[in-house]
């Protein structure tokens, strides 16, 4: 243990090794925030569509679109589609980015298709009337659900919402796969230096801990906040 | 689709059908609103009165049918609906106060949402002007629309009217609140002023009183009579029979998918000719 201590502190400290994992720890973080920012948007537009009153046809058409990206996107690996991404759409489209860029799409496309459902929920939990009253003040289809039924249904799901986020910044630990290097991979370096792994992997353990506990507790601060306009 | 025979009602409604599924709950129904008129719509609770008043500002699509107001038939899909439904103030039974919203937003949001909306489109229209004005002549150049008020001189007004109809109603101390720490009455009056931040030409009431606490039935009562001897146009789905008789201009008795009987208060309350008008006010009075 002593030996596997000392090795770690000369890469961590000596060969710079906490510069790697910084910019680990924060390419971690900067994909789970940016991809669940595009996530909730992707997700609220889906869920708008979902519950959208299917009368005419342009509402229909943009419900099977919707049916049959949530399906690919639930049905396949978090991993798969990032390879896909990376090393088939990428080159076959012939742009430039990298692979934190991909990751971050990949992410938000990703819990896109898992936010929708949470907030088609959120939706239908809120009460019919406030959509009516809204419409009967003369206010489009589209404002109502923004200013008045979305900000209601957020409230509603925001602990499914927080839930999504946790699993996203744990997910974010396969992005070594296309070349990105995360936290994980950080740690991963630490330890291949010496083939000691026992404390980088330990650590790596400690830092995702201490990220979800931040997440949980900033959700609980953000709930309460919310509650306040209900008493 | 305009039709300029029509008389000078704010709305005619002309054979409206209504039925949902295979079930038909409206057949036929014709009713002229004039300027003025109070409106009250009493019967049965199945009998279609609530479905009725929704299918006034199409909350409920008519299966058939015209529902004219200002000209334009409302039942008709290219129309654009929201325009008119401005006009239309509607109250709902459970209020329906918007619950992320104080009191204040609440009354403000329509107001504010249309005439952003309206600046917006007037902003559109004159950016095509100044792109067409490149291809013209000099002196053939179109003018560019006013734009009226900008942002926050139409907030402010919003505002001042809020704060002025909110004082209407003894509840200025209230604007910054939200509304789950309202009583039902003072959630159903502030129902009533967001609907007339409006200015609408027309108040549609549905069984404002139903969903309150016997005690909290008066204050709401008095606001809707106070809006009556103003001269706002109503039609008012109650179950009240005293308030119907004391207010109304006209009362309609609904029954079987269709109006069973119409006069003055006195003519239905006093000498009812329907049997079946007679049969329910024997169960109700």
């Amino acid at each position: 243990m002593k030996t596997s201590w000392n090795l770690f502190k000369t890469q961590f400290i000596t060969y710079g090794g906490y510069k790697t994992v910084l910019n680990g720890l924060l390419t971690t973080v900067e994909i789970a925030v940016f991809g669940l920012i595009i996530g909730v948007i992707i997700g609220t537009l889906i869920a708008i569509v979902k519950v959208m009153p299917k009368y005419k046809k342009l509402p229909r058409v943009l419900d099977k679109i919707c049916t049959v990206y949530v399906a690919f996107f639930r049905g396949t690996p978090m991993v798969v589609q990032l390879l896909l991404g990376y090393f088939v759409l990428l080159p076959s489209l012939g742009i430039a980015a990298d692979g934190v860029t991909v990751a971050i799409t990949i992410f938000g496309l990703n819990s896109g298709a898992y936010v929708s459902e949470m907030m088609r929920s959120g939706i239908q939990s809120v009460d019919g009337g406030q959509l009516e009253a809204s419409r009967a003040l003369g206010l489009t289809y589209w404002t109502s659900m923004m200013k008045v039924v979305i900000p209601q249904s957020v409230k509603n799901i925001l602990p499914t919402l927080g839930n999504e986020f946790i699993s996203l910044v744990k997910e974010t630990s396969v992005v070594s796969f296309i070349a990105v290097v995360d936290i994980t991979k950080a740690f991963r370096s630490i330890g291949d230096a010496n083939y000691e792994y026992i404390i980088p992997y330990l650590m790596l353990a400690a830092v995702y801990l201490i990220l979800v506990l931040l997440i949980t507790w900033g959700i609980k601060v953000m709930e309460r906040r919310m509650k306040r306009n209900e008493r | 689709m305009k039709d300029e025979s029509l008389n000078d009602a704010i709305i005619s409604v002309k054979d409206l059908k209504k039925s949902f599924g295979g079930t038909e709950v409206l057949d036929g129904v014709d009713l002229d609103v004039y300027k003025g008129d109070v409106i009250a719509i009493i019967g049965p609770s199945g009998c279609g009165k609530s479905t009725f008043l929704r299918c006034l500002n199409c909350l409920e699509d008519p299966s058939g049918g015209s529902i004219f107001f200002e000209g334009e038939d409302l039942a008709d899909m290219k129309v654009d609906i929201n325009v008119h439904r401005q006009k239309i103030g509607m109250v709902f039974q459970q209020f329906n106060l918007f619950n992320n919203l104080t009191v204040l937003q609440n009354i403000m949001l329509a107001p504010v949402t249309v005439a952003k909306k309206n600046l917006r489109a007037t902003k559109r229209k004159n950016f095509f002007i100044k792109v067409s004005n490149i291809f013209k002549k000099k002196d053939n150049k179109k003018e560019l629309l006013p734009l009226g008020k900008t942002k926050a001189e139409f907030t402010e007004d919003a505002k001042n009217k809020a704060m002025e109809l909110l004082g209407k109603i003894g509840l200025t101390e209230k604007a910054d609140v939200y509304p789950s720490t309202l009583s039902g009455g003072q959630k159903q009056r502030i129902a009533i002023v967001r609907a007339l931040a409006m200015n609408p030409k027309v108040m549609l009431f549905d069984e404002p009183t139903s969903a309150l606490d016997p005690e909290m039935v008066g204050e709401v009562l008095d606001l809707i009579k106070k809006l009556a001897n103003e001269g706002m146009t109503m039609v008012i789905v109650t179950h009240e029979m005293g308030f119907a008789r004391e207010i109304a201009t006209r009362v309609l008795f609904m029954a079987d998918k269709g109006i069973a009987e119409q006069g003055t208060p006195e003519q239905i309350f006093e000498h009812p000719q329907n049997p079946r008008t007679i049969q329910f006010l024997n169960a109700v009075l």
